[in-house]
């Protein structure tokens, strides 16, 4: 029962930060392309509670940043005017789950920005690209890791089932695909396709590149489970009644290897997200101004932004608790599959 | 759009020896060619007397290719050869005036056409052998040999032919020209003199683009700059010692330069060259770009800053002008019929913030241009040009009068459309090399997204850059910059010409394209032919 539980809980602090991620033009307060020139490299704002005469508000508000004279990236609060945080207000449009016309932001300032992560180069808001970001890599990771699991399964199950040279000559292949070098081919990829990639052609062509190269591990698993599984007393009794190939792949075998499957899901899900951001951060990925969060760390690459500003950082701290949900998981799967083991072996002792 | 980038020059304090180094590239003020002894002629420096010894590291972005100033092409080619060689006359880059070098003095003939250059006597290659007219005999046949494929080979065309040298006496020689030059004695600056007793046996077997490799032994190498070849390790650094035979002193009758050695580190790229300055295994960092100099700036310890103010570097946007070949495709045939359209390029000109430029990617430490010729350039530089501010109204009204409209697209955003109702949609590429250019197109991009174009950023690496911009022309847009050696335009001679190979938007063009192409050639024409010691 407590690794059920442990399952339902990294299944709710997954929905709850993917359903963030889906709602992000609500969550987010702009527009995650939208320079405000005026205020590159903008450090994150603090909510304040007492303001600059010590008086003590209930409701937290913002100092607005303006630069100090003279300087191009330091930043000085005006302490004139505070602007309380308000929520529910009226913004920039947006198109909700992609297709509702809306203007509804969760929070923002009237008269005046919120930069909760502070800003980039070009004045764009920080938290803003993450959450659009997220929209991009995540679903990238999802649709990659699907496809990857998809062709793993059929490539697996028919090495598996069939044996004999389908057997060889698929894993071989198999081999062949771990020991390529995927990144120097990315590149040569990259060289034969037009110049200019639309946003949209390049998110389909990453999920595309990434879905099929990962596929060799997943049809080794499943190739495993579906040899163990063919050899088992109720498959053979129901090849004796005369079942065709395909009614024990579709009915016996392959659904043994669904614990697998959800478990390699799991693990391939944040390593595809990973993936994204790699080939992102070696400019084969999403073009700007789209945010992904490979763009969101490419600009790290420079020196001057490493020591300067710290809070170019903060992307990547914040996608750690997305990683941490999947793996965990994908552990609590593991954890799950080894329980029902347990529990049908000493079902089966009784009986 | 277009803009300017300030040199910096930030010293680790060696005081004596640095000081010495700066004089030695050039940046005195004053220098007057004084005779010392009968016997050698050589160039007293005014300014502070220094102490003699040390060594001065420095990096570079990369290993130079050769040593061979006749085919070197490369930037860090370039840097390390100037410190070995000498030419004739020389500019120099801080008053963008010239002044006497291994020629202690020049005339020019009334009508212009023939300039005597009288050489110093008595001065020393490195190697300790002597200077005289036949080693600048020997250099100009070289660099005019078209076999040899000298990179400035082109320079000595002048007025469609040849320079043609001869030598009056040991140590003077006479240039003549097909036409006058409005540069005057700026010809000869950077054609570094050759020691004849080295290459002449190499140049004869035709062997001469392998003379100069970085292999070569330093006693098989000599120049008259003021280092010579000590020690190559490759992948590490390049290690030149002080040239005992060079031809200047300082006031004490001393001769420089003060240094001993000077060793250039090879590293990968400018934040290496942060990195290593700042754990101090070099002494001098140059170039540097803004956020790295404000990265240096903010935790200065024992070093000090320069701002050497502005270069004479320039960035622009151009769009593809090609001819269109049987080849082209209709649809850049469609995309070149908007960038052809004036009011279509005044728009775009007028849509880009320069100022946003200026600030977000350059830290203030540029400046807004509205020309080609950068603030740097104190002699052409022309303050009256009209500097019309951003303004997108204006950008809007140009692009009506043009035929151009506009409509709303899927997501409710605003298109620009052409004349047959096709969205306005192109790429610009930019070179992957340096982190600026992505960053100024990013902002000419948004600029642009408001005037309803649909813009794409192509980051490309500078090789493959070029060679679609000059060789396959499949491009639309590009964002680029170029740097003058020169102050004066001939330098830019193959720029501003429309038969220029560097002529980017269209490059080598058998005849003018358009009237206001034709109109630059004229004018650069007349430029060339002024001249100014008739």
């Amino acid at each position: 029962m407590r690794v059920r539980r442990t399952f339902t809980r990294w299944l709710v602090v997954l929905g709850v930060l993917h359903g963030i991620v889906v709602c992000a033009g609500f969550f987010a307060p702009y527009d995650p392309v939208e320079q405000d020139r005026k205020s590159p490299y903008l450090p994150p704002m603090r909510l304040h509670l007492a303001d600059a005469r010590g008086h003590f508000h209930l409701w937290p508000f913002v100092y607005s940043l303006r630069l100090r004279e003279g300087s191009f990236d330091q930043y000085e609060e005006d302490t004139n005017e505070p602007h309380p945080v308000k929520f529910f207000l009226s913004g920039a449009g947006y198109r909700l789950l992609g297709f509702l016309p809306c203007r509804m932001h969760f929070f923002g300032a009237e008269n005046a920005r919120i930069y909760l992560l502070g800003t980039d180069a070009y004045g764009r808001d920080q938290f803003s690209r993450f959450l659009f970001g997220g929209q991009v890599s995540l679903l990238a990771g999802l649709l990659g890791a699907g496809i990857t699991l998809l062709i793993g399964l059929c490539i697996g199950a028919v090495a598996g089932y069939y044996g004999g040279w389908r057997d060889s000559l698929l894993m071989r292949l198999a081999e062949l695909f771990l020991a390529l070098p995927w990144l120097y081919l990315l590149f040569a990829l990259r060289a034969f396709l037009p110049l200019a990639v639309s946003p949209l052609e390049a998110f389909f062509l990453i999920i595309a590149v990434i879905g099929t190269v990962g596929w060799a591990r997943p049809a080794r698993l499943v190739r495993g489970v579906v040899l163990s599984a063919k050899e088992r007393d109720f498959v053979r009794a129901a090849r004796g009644f005369g079942a065709s190939n395909g009614y024990l792949l579709r009915r016996h075998i392959l659904p043994e290897t669904c614990s697998v499957l959800l478990t390699q899901a799991a693990i391939l899900i944040p390593q595809y997200v990973l993936a994204e951001m790699t080939l992102s951060f070696l400019g084969l990925g999403v073009p700007e101004p789209a945010p992904s969060w490979g763009n969101l760390l490419s600009s790290l690459q420079q020196y001057s932004v490493l020591v300067s500003y710290w809070w170019m950082y903060l992307p990547a701290l914040f996608m750690v608790p997305f990683f941490l949900g999947y793996l965990g998981l994908a552990s609590s799967l593991q954890g799950r599959e080894e329980a029902y083991k347990i529990e049908r072996s000493s079902l089966g002792s009784l009986m | 759009m277009k803009n300017n980038k300030a040199h910096f020059l930030c010293a680790r304090m060696l005081l004596g020896p640095l000081l010495s180094l700066v004089a030695l590239l050039g940046h005195p003020t004053l220098v007057f060619p004084q005779q010392r002894s009968a016997k050698e002629e050589l160039l007293v420096l005014p300014g502070e007397v220094g102490r003699s010894g040390g060594r001065l590291v420095m990096s570079l972005r990369g290993e130079p290719k050769t040593l061979n100033p006749l085919i070197a092409a490369d930037a860090r080619s370039r840097e390390v050869i100037g410190v070995m060689q000498a030419d004739l006359v020389h500019i120099n880059r801080a008053t963008q005036l010239t002044e006497p070098s291994l020629a202690k003095s020049w005339k020019v003939s009334p009508n212009g056409l023939e300039y005597t250059l009288v050489l110093r006597q008595g001065i020393k290659f490195s190697d300790g052998q002597p200077l005289d007219a036949d080693d600048v005999l020997f250099t100009f046949r070289v660099y005019l040999d078209e076999k040899v494929h000298a990179t400035q080979h082109d320079f000595l065309i002048v007025g469609g032919k040849p320079i043609s040298v001869r030598k009056l006496d040991a140590y003077t020689l006479v240039f003549q020209l097909a036409k006058p030059y409005g540069a005057g004695e700026r010809l000869f600056d950077g054609f570094y003199i050759l020691p004849r007793h080295l290459l002449e046996k190499q140049y004869q077997q035709g062997k001469f683009d392998q003379a100069g490799t970085l292999a070569t032994a330093a006693s098989a190498w000599a120049g008259l700059g003021p280092f010579r070849l000590k020690e190559y390790v490759a992948g590490q650094r390049l290690v030149l010692e002080r040239n005992p035979y060079y031809w200047k002193t300082d006031l004490k009758g001393n001769r420089l330069p003060y240094l001993d050695d000077l060793v250039y580190l090879f590293v990968q790229n400018a934040d290496a060259q942060v990195l290593k300055f700042q754990s101090g295994e070099t002494d001098v960092i140059s170039q540097i770009g803004a956020e790295n100099f404000t990265v240096l700036s903010r935790q200065q310890y024992g070093y000090n800053m320069t701002d050497a103010g502005p270069g004479l570097e320039y960035y622009f946007l151009f769009f593809n002008l090609s001819e269109a070949g049987e080849k082209t495709p209709a649809e850049m045939l469609r995309k070149q019929k908007w960038f052809r359209e004036v009011k279509f390029r005044q728009a775009v000109s007028a849509a880009v913030d320069r100022e946003a430029i200026v600030r977000l990617v350059y830290q203030g430490r540029g400046a807004p241009l509205w020309g080609l010729v950068a603030p740097g350039n104190r002699r052409w530089g022309n303050e009256k040009l009209a500097h019309p501010a951003r303004s997108l109204e204006r950008a809007r009204t140009l692009l009506k009068e043009a035929g151009f409209s506009w409509n709303n697209g899927p997501n409710g955003e605003s298109r620009l459309l052409d004349a047959e109702g096709k969205p306005v949609e192109f790429s610009i590429l930019t070179s992957s090399s340096n982190a600026n250019y992505p960053k100024m197109a990013a902002l000419v991009q948004d600029d642009l997204r408001q005037l309803g174009m649909r813009v794409q950023v192509v980051p490309l690496e500078f090789r493959s850059l070029l060679d679609r911009v000059l060789q396959t022309k499949e491009f639309d847009a590009c964002l680029l910059g170029l740097v003058s050696f020169d102050a004066d335009p001939t330098a830019d001679t193959n720029v501003w010409l429309s038969s220029g190979g560097s002529h980017l938007w269209n490059p080598s063009q058998a005849h003018p394209a358009t009237a206001w192409e034709a109109e630059i050639d004229r004018l650069m024409e007349q430029q060339l032919d002024f001249c100014l010691p008739c």
